[in-house]
This record gives structure tokens, C-alpha cells and sequence, in this order.
């Protein structure tokens, strides 16, 4: 009886321990963006399976940023997965401060990864961060507003046609702008809107051996084009509105067309918030005519490891949990089709489910044009798309668009803004050592 | 005649008073009132946002989503903590520096004062690495220490002022009477300064409660205070105003509620010696 007495307690004690050290507490640092929050409330899914916690740290962009960085290059390990951008994960993984996500289990399947997303998340061929959800920028419109204005909206319009469009959807009187975009200073900002707007003019930020080119012809056409057809038909106070002013204002039907991201497409088209939400729609990010370019950005959200983890394997299994193509049909049994987390899979984009929802097609369509290999009509020495893959880039682009900004406002010349933007890249550039 | 003019630049006065305390006030009172409206009502025009339906909802999943107990407990931990910790060191510094002055006294004030004009970004890596070395990131004793650090400065000078107001004498006379230093600032010059010492809690209770540089940078999950809180529900893709209103609130509240209660105490301590 002793005997099993002791071997009971003996077992149990020896389950305790094994489950005590198979059983990880994951610390997430992330966003505060829809897709994540849903995430957190589906969390339990992932501790019923693998027997793991997770404890989140949700911060705004700009504080997840400088926070994770902190820790990152500090090496101190606060975060076992960081939710990072498609600027960072290149950057840091070759580094070496990022653990390469390799080994991944056949189920997660790699390469239905949508190619854009897998090659802007790689460096050197290795994958250091998964997509959660990706995105593209594109045209949103109100039907209504452009019926009534007696046009037509072609799938890939130019941005001569916009500017036409914007010009005869404006009603002042009745508090409606033809367009709505992003003015605010700050590289992922208003910075990002205008680099997209200048590589589908033909503009660059730098040749081939890393000089600034704002004094080049192509830029000064389209920051002219930009700020006059804002002039025409944008909101008051456009120099100051990003993301969520506009994604405000056209909810409140006050915008004829939007040129923002992908994801907006779900927050404008759910009755709930929007007003307009049966009367919008979708196409190409335009382009300056005679331009092979169109005016999209690449972005993911997407889940990384950093080299300071000491819960490595554990934070993978979380990773390919919700990066999965089950994570997605659980969020869709929960919460519906129109709500899972877009841009990241090829597979969600021919799920016969998937393809009814409107702005579904667009997405895919406009992620697939954006090349972070060959962002720009002529050759250049780095990769992304609305941003330039170099560690120095968030610095110099959130002190240029803050010039171009005080043009939006009215408080300088396009020329005057382009001549500070080529001295202060220039001289940044000089002082890391490109140039 | 005389007593016509008195009344009507009392109510002059008055009404100016009232109208600089809402300007102050409105942007706190608009919180509170978009945390009672949808979010979609939340993002309309000031009039529509006045006239449209009140709910409760944002409490309820703010509620439902973050844990407001632990937040609300790491702030006054560390807010009550760190407050006591720097009275525990400033008394006895301004205690020396009031009522036993050395040629360096005004220099070190100054020196200690000059802490502040350096940006807090600027000793953020350093403090970062130390931390590491510690163990203290994510701790609530780390952050404790951090916020007494930063507002000590404040406390030494506010408690200085104050002991400077009350006259040598009454202590030299304590220590005629036998009196040790222990007990001269224990049961001598504190109960003199009370006033003074109870609006140098107050201040540094609220600074240390709004805190939000040290506190989003060195914790993650574990010692994260109301500030996190907040920092949580700003979002750079998606309104969520109605929700970062109703987390607002609630992080303000406690201390806006102590504020109110205690405010002629904090009033008379701010301007204790303040007319000579």
C-alpha cells in the first residue's frame, strides 16, 4: 500500500513538473489595430491547444516602435514576440536580432504565404517574421457621389482622372471634399502617401549611388500635382490628417474618394460605423499618365521573435498558430469572412467563401502590383516600397515630410520644401557614410 | 456706491474665473462625454455628439478586454510608493540644506534641479541596460526607485521652501529642551510643515500617477501601470475613440477624485509663504 502510495505521488509530482516546464507564459508586445485585438480575444484557443499562456502588451505605433527597439538592440528580452513591420524585419534580421523562422511545421505551409508579404519579411532569402495581415493602398469611392457627377470609375484610373473626378465630386456646401488624403508629418504617415504618389510620377528618393533626387523634375511634378489638387478639392486642414482623420471623415460621407490602405475597406463597408457603407467603391491606386507605376505601398503586420527570447520554441508554436490558415477559419466561424485578417495568404484568396466580399479582389490585386524589389520607374539601390529599407530612413523621411506638410499648410513653396528635403537627405546621407 | 463696484467685480471676477476653469477643464469633460457615446457617434460633429444616445458599452469591454485592477494597482503602488521614498530622503536633505546651510547649499539646489532639463529620452538606453543588469525591468521596485529619482528634485525644493518659512528658533529651543535630531524633525519641525509637506504628496502623487515615459518604457506586462492602460487603446488604424475615452476616464478618475477632495489642502500648501 506504501509502495503505491509513493508511486502515485511520485507520478503526480513528476506530471506536475513536466507540465511545468512544457507550459510557457509568452509576453506579446503589439498594436492596438482590430485584426490584434480580435487575436487577444481568441487567445484561448491557442492555450487549449498547446497549453501555453499569453500575456499582451498592447502600445501605440509609435511607443510599440521606440519600445521594441529599446529592447532589441538592448538584447533585454522583456518580449518573447513583437509585432513589427515590413521596415523593420529586413533591417533587424540581418542584424541578427530577429530568430530566423525556419523550421516551420509542413501544416503552416510556407509558401502559401503571398509572395510579396514572404520576400518584404526575408533578408537574405530567410523568413524572420510571418504575416499577420498585409496590406496595399487603393482608391475607396462613393458610388452615389460619382454617379452624380456623371462619371465613371475605370479599374486603374490616373491621377489626372482623380483629380477631374475630385473636381466635380467637391460640394462645398454641403461639407463634401472630391478627395481625401494623408497630409500628417511622419514617415509612415502622410511621408508614405507621398513617396507612392512620386514613384507613380516617375520620382525616386535616391540613384544608384545613394544621392537624394528631390531636385529632380519628377518630384516637383507630382508634390505640385498633389498640393493643387488638394487645394481644389481636399478637406481644410488636410496637413494634419492621417489615417484615422480621414477613415472619420469618409465614414461621415464628407469624402468623395480615399486613397489609403487596403484595410480600411472593412471599417468604411461595415454599417455599424460607416454611414456610407453601401455606397463604396473599390479600384488601382492611380498612376501619373505615361507612368508604368502605380501609386501602391507594401505594409505587414507581422509577428517576430526577437534574439532575446528564452521561450523561442514555444513563441513559434504561438506564431504559426496565428498566422495559420485555421486561424483564420476560426476567426471567420467567429466573427465572419469580411473580418479576418487580410493580405497574408494566397489561399484565403481563392476560398470561395473569401471572394464575395467586395473589396476582396482590389486587395489582392493591389498587393500583387506593389514590388518592393523595383519600387520606382528608374533603378535604385534599395528595396521597399514607401519606404527605403536602411535603418537611417524613418529619421530622414519623418523630417522631410514634415517640410512637405508645411507646404500642405500653406507655410512654404514646393520649391523651397524640395530644396530642404535634398539638404537634409544629403547631409544625412553624408553622415552615415552612403554618399 | 463703493459697495455696487465691490459686487460687480466680484461677479466680473466670477464669471472670468468660472470661464477659465471650464477652458481648463473642457478637454477632460469631452472624455468623459465621448466615453458615453458609440463609436460611431463618437467621431461626429461636437453638436451631433452632444444630442445622440448614451451608452455604457465602452465600459463594458474595456472592461471585458483589459485588466483594470492590476493596472490600477501598479499606479498606486508607485505612485504612493515613490512619493514616500522621496520624502524619506528629502526631508532630512531639506531639513540640512533650510536650517543648516553651507556655502554650497544654493549650488546643490540648483545642481539637483538641473536633473530635470536633461530630456528623458536622452538616459533612456543607459537606464535600459541598468535595468537589464538589475533584473528590475517589468518590476514595480525598479519603478518605484525611477519616479522617486525624478520627482525628488521637486520634493527637496517644495519641502526647502517650506522649512525655510518656519523660524530656527522653535527648533533651537527643541533642542534645548533635550530634544535629539530624530526626534527635532520628527516631532518638531514635521508637524509645523504639515501643510506644505501633505500639497508636496499630493504634487508628486499626480505627477508620479500621470508618469508616461519611464512607465511604458521599462515594463511590459507584469508592473505596467494606468498609464499602459491608456497607451493600449490609442490605435493607428481604426477609431477607437469612444473606447480610449471610457479607459481615460477611468484612469484619471481616482486621481481627479483626490484631486477634488483634497484641493484646499494642495491650494493652501502651493501657496504656503507665497505673500510676504
Amino acid at each position: 500500500m506504501k509502495m503505491l502510495t509513493r508511486a502515485l505521488l511520485g507520478a503526480s509530482a513528476l506530471s506536475l513538473f513536466v507540465s511545468g516546464v512544457s507550459a510557457e507564459t509568452l509576453t506579446i508586445a503589439t498594436v492596438n489595430n482590430g485584426d490584434m485585438i480580435r487575436m487577444q480575444g481568441l487567445t484561448d484557443d491557442f492555450t487549449e491547444k498547446t497549453g501555453h499562456t499569453v500575456e499582451w502588451v498592447t502600445l501605440e505605433e509609435n511607443v510599440l516602435r521606440q519600445r521594441v527597439t529599446t529592447d532589441i538592440t538592448t538584447k533585454g528580452g522583456a518580449f518573447d514576440i513583437m509585432t513589427i513591420g515590413m521596415y523593420e524585419t529586413p533591417i533587424w534580421g540581418k542584424q541578427g536580432w530577429l530568430v530566423p523562422l525556419d523550421g516551420l511545421s509542413a501544416d503552416y505551409d510556407v509558401d502559401d504565404l503571398l509572395p510579396a508579404m514572404r520576400s518584404g519579411l526575408s533578408a537574405d532569402g530567410t523568413l524572420y517574421a510571418a504575416p499577420f495581415y498585409g496590406e496595399s493602398s487603393m482608391i475607396m469611392y462613393r458610388t452615389d457621389l460619382m454617379e452624380k457627377a456623371g462619371m465613371e470609375m475605370p479599374e486603374a484610373p490616373t491621377w489626372e482622372f482623380i483629380r477631374k473626378a475630385a473636381a466635380a465630386m467637391t460640394d462645398r456646401g454641403n461639407d463634401i471634399n472630391g478627395i481625401c488624403l494623408r497630409g500628417k508629418a511622419g514617415w509612415g504617415e502622410g511621408g508614405a502617401l507621398i513617396t507612392v504618389t512620386a514613384n507613380s510620377f516617375g520620382a525616386r528618393w535616391f540613384d544608384e549611388d545613394w544621392n537624394a533626387q528631390f531636385d529632380q523634375p519628377e518630384w516637383k511634378e507630382a508634390l505640385t500635382f498633389f498640393v493643387d489638387m488638394m487645394n481644389e478639392s481636399g478637406p481644410a486642414g488636410y496637413a494634419t490628417n492621417g489615417f484615422n482623420e480621414n477613415l472619420s471623415l469618409f465614414q461621415q460621407g464628407k469624402c468623395g474618394m480615399w486613397i489609403d490602405a487596403t484595410v480600411a475597406a472593412s471599417f468604411v463597408t461595415n454599417p455599424d460605423d460607416s454611414t456610407v457603407a453601401d455606397k463604396v467603391g473599390f479600384a488601382l491606386a492611380p498612376n501619373h499618365e505615361g507612368v508604368d507605376k502605380h501609386a501602391n505601398w507594401l505594409w505587414a503586420w507581422a509577428l517576430a521573435i526577437p534574439a532575446g527570447s528564452q521561450k523561442v520554441d514555444a513563441a513559434k508554436e504561438f506564431i504559426e498558430w496565428a498566422t495559420s490558415k485555421d486561424y483564420i477559419e476560426l476567426v471567420a466561424s467567429k466573427e465572419g469572412w469580411a473580418n479576418v485578417p487580410p493580405g497574408a495568404r494566397t489561399s484565403l484568396y481563392e476560398n470561395p467563401n473569401y471572394k464575395d466580399i467586395p473589396f476582396a479582389k482590389m486587395t489582392l490585386e493591389s498587393i500583387n502590383l506593389a514590388d518592393p524589389q523595383n519600387p520606382t520607374v528608374k533603378p535604385v539601390p534599395y528595396t521597399g516600397v514607401q519606404f527605403v529599407a536602411i535603418p537611417e530612413f524613418a529619421g530622414i523621411a519623418t523630417e522631410v515630410s514634415q517640410e512637405f506638410s508645411a507646404v500642405y499648410a500653406g507655410q512654404q513653396t514646393v520649391d523651397e520644401a524640395l530644396a530642404k528635403a535634398q539638404a537634409i537627405t544629403n547631409d544625412a546621407m553624408e553622415a552615415a557614410g552612403y554618399r | 456706491m463703493a459697495r455696487a463696484v465691490t459686487t460687480q467685480r466680484k461677479t466680473i471676477n466670477t464669471i472670468i474665473a468660472w470661464a477659465i476653469g471650464l477652458l481648463i477643464f473642457f478637454p477632460i469633460l469631452w472624455i468623459i462625454i465621448l466615453s458615453f457615446k458609440a463609436e460611431g457617434d463618437a467621431i461626429k460633429t461636437p453638436i451631433a455628439v452632444l444630442t445622440s444616445g448614451w451608452t455604457l458599452e465602452n465600459y463594458g469591454v474595456v472592461q471585458e478586454r483589459s485588466d483594470y485592477a492590476k493596472h490600477f494597482f501598479n499606479s498606486v503602488i508607485l505612485a504612493f510608493g515613490s512619493t514616500i521614498l522621496g520624502l524619506i530622503i528629502a526631508v532630512p536633505a531639506a531639513w540640512s540644506m533650510a536650517f543648516v546651510p553651507s556655502k554650497r547649499t544654493k549650488d546643490i539646489l540648483l545642481w539637483m534641479l538641473s536633473t530635470k532639463m536633461l530630456p528623458a529620452v536622452g538616459v533612456l538606453y543607459p537606464m535600459y541596460l541598468i535595468f537589464i543588469e538589475l533584473g528590475l525591468l517589468d518590476t514595480r521596485v525598479g519603478l518605484v526607485v525611477v519616479l522617486m529619482l525624478i520627482n525628488l528634485p521637486i520634493i527637496v525644493w517644495m519641502l526647502y521652501t517650506y522649512f525655510r518659512e518656519i523660524p530656527g528658533e522653535i527648533l533651537e529651543a527643541s533642542r534645548m529642551d533635550g530634544a535629539s535630531l530624530r526626534e527635532e524633525i520628527l516631532y518638531v519641525l514635521t508637524p509645523m510643515a504639515i501643510p506644505g509637506m501633505a500639497s508636496t504628496v499630493l504634487l508628486n502623487v499626480i505627477l508620479a500617477w500621470n508618469e508616461a515615459f519611464w512607465t511604458l518604457n521599462l515594463t511590459a506586462a507584469k508592473a505596467a501601470p494606468l498609464t499602459a492602460f491608456i497607451a493600449s487603446y490609442s490605435s493607428p488604424e481604426g477609431l477607437f475613440y469612444a473606447k480610449l475615452s471610457a479607459a481615460s476616464t477611468m484612469a484619471i478618475a481616482p486621481i481627479l477624485i483626490m484631486g477634488w477632495f483634497s484641493q484646499k489642502q494642495l491650494v493652501r500648501g502651493l501657496t504656503f509663504g507665497a505673500v510676504k
